[in-house]
């Protein structure tokens, strides 16, 4: 039997790709306008964060209603409860993006320090986790989402390798780079934070799927 | 000095004679623009189908609807709610003067459907009642069969044409989301239906005159969940020709199923608003009280 609910968790499911693909594409532009150098398209991404927070909202309002007035249950109230998690994570994706486009801003008219490698290799692994595991959600993709979380390991490692290398190949031995260390430090730190808040999508969607808290317990992957 | 400014805070970093020093300097976060969720703007279209005006009902001496005035959209369903002897019923029993048959009844104010007064002397409450179907909480079915049963409404309205009428119990049963359930045993008795069926049944009894506005009294009450649930996807489904009021004891049916909700409670309409307003954030502290249990 077709339920009105349906209709409505069709509606919210629509609402939450669209999220996602604002935040993937925040991601990749804060990204590029990083390694070009390009200003324009960082106040770009920091403009365009509005539309994400007002989506977020009407996300947000939606699951409230749909768990006011149909009280889900089951697979419904699972979905629905990922999706609340989801969309934040989404919204916080973004908020770091414009971070890392605030930081771009920041080092304009700078020579860059150094010659970026660590940097743009865990951009592309936070870009890889958050597409993972929005594709995890939207095809119920346990496994793929499992793959999320275990790849976390790496973006913590190249985040500690290229913050160990800022501090001690650059500030450490000369205290006048720390202007144009420090920005990278911060986007380093705020790519690993992106590649947590997959993780964290993909905790939800095994919790959708097979009602699996992964959350604390990785040992239940 | 140099600033970092984060979404929620900035870094400020100052250089002196003594090195660095890194201060991380609380800023609030700028005012948001809120989204629409769009449900409010898109019901605010629909045209108004009734108005009750300034109306007060009494039992004899005993006032059981006090100032009552709210407006009924076209093409929504109008949920009622509220303890029991709250008036609620009675208030549904008005819209099609089910209540005149009660003796020592006596009304003020105004129903207006489709701007003309219900309460008019002129009006012929036959023609109000074709206009407005009812379905009680008790399914009542003909002692006939399950074709006679749709038939009746339009043979007593004169109608002849068999191939018409034949039309027209289908389209209803369709309507009712039965038909699947019934076309091999039109001529089987009414009876013969389970409780579901029964109340489905007279949902499309009540479509075959073809009315504009329906009330259910409690329409599923007497109904198992899954015969509930029919109900209440058929109520979705009606609303897109119909006006809808219904009157329900459960609070989640009328959470799920209406537009609007209406909070009546000793005679009083307490809360009037958009279902998902009454349901997460009620104006009245007694709406809030009554909605989350925490009554009496």
């Amino acid at each position: 039997m077709e339920r009105h609910l349906d209709e409505e968790l069709g509606r919210l499911n629509t609402n939450l790709l669209k999220m996602a693909t604002l935040a993937e594409e925040a991601i990749h532009k804060s990204i590029e306008a990083l390694t070009k150098g390009n200003i324009d398209l960082a106040k770009n991404v920091i403009k365009d964060d509005k539309r994400i927070d007002e989506m977020e909202i009407l996300i947000e309002e939606e699951i409230i209603d749909l768990l006011a007035l149909f009280q889900p249950m089951a697979g419904d109230l699972r979905f629905i409860t990922t999706g609340m998690h989801i969309n934040a994570d989404l919204e916080k994706i973004a908020d770091l993006t414009v971070n890392i486009s605030q930081r771009v801003i920041d080092l304009e008219n700078q020579p860059l320090l150094k010659q970026l490698e660590d940097i743009p290799k865990l951009a592309d692994q936070a870009k890889i986790m958050v597409r993972n595991a929005i594709d995890a959600f939207i095809n119920r993709k346990e496994e793929l989402a499992k793959e999320v979380i275990l790849s976390d390991n790496k973006s913590n490692e190249l985040r500690t390798r290229i913050i160990k290398e800022l501090i001690f190949d650059y500030m450490v031995k000369d205290g006048s780079t720390a202007p144009r260390a420090v920005p990278l430090l911060l986007i380093a730190r705020d790519l690993e934070r992106i590649c947590d808040h997959a993780s964290s999508i993909a905790e939800d969607v095994i919790y959708m799927v097979d009602a699996i808290m992964i959350k604390h317990h990785r040992d239940r992957l | 000095m140099y600033e970092f400014f984060c979404n929620f805070n900035s870094i400020s970093i100052k250089e002196s004679k003594n090195g660095m020093s890194v201060e991380i300097i609380d800023k609030p976060m700028t005012k948001l623009n809120f989204a629409k969720s769009g449900v409010k703007d898109k019901l605010e279209k629909h045209n108004v189908k009734a108005s009750v005006k300034n109306f007060n009902f009494y039992y004899s001496d005993t006032q059981a609807l006090k100032n009552i005035n709210l407006e009924i959209k076209d093409n929504t369903v109008t949920g009622i709610i509220g303890p029991s002897g709250c008036g609620k019923s009675t208030f549904l029993r008005c819209f099609n003067r089910m209540n005149d048959t009660i003796p020592q009844i006596r009304y003020e104010g105004e129903i207006l459907i489709d701007g003309t007064n219900i309460f008019n002397s002129e009006l012929d409450v036959v023609d109000l009642r074709r206009n407005v179907g009812m379905v009680f909480q008790k399914s009542n079915p003909f002692p006939k069969s399950i074709y006679a049963n749709i038939a009746y409404g339009l043979k007593i309205n004169g109608i002849k044409d068999k191939s018409f009428i034949a039309e027209k119990v289908e389209k209803s049963l369709k309507d009712a989301a039965l038909w699947d359930e019934v076309k091999d045993r039109l001529n089987k008795s009414a009876f013969a239906l389970s409780g579901g069926q029964q109340q489905r049944l007279c949902i499309a009894r009540a479509l075959a005159v073809e009315p504009d506005v329906l009330l259910l009294d409690e329409p599923a009450s007497a109904l198992d969940p899954i015969a509930t649930a029919k109900i209440e996807e058929l109520v979705h489904e009606l609303k897109k020709n119909y006006t809808i009021i219904i009157v329900t004891h459960n609070m989640q049916q009328a959470a799920r199923v209406s537009d609007y909700t209406a909070f009546f409670m000793m005679g009083e309409l307490i809360e009037f608003d958009l279902t998902n307003k009454i349901f997460t954030n009620p104006t009245n502290k007694i709406t809030e009280d009554y909605v989350t249990g925490r009554f009496g």
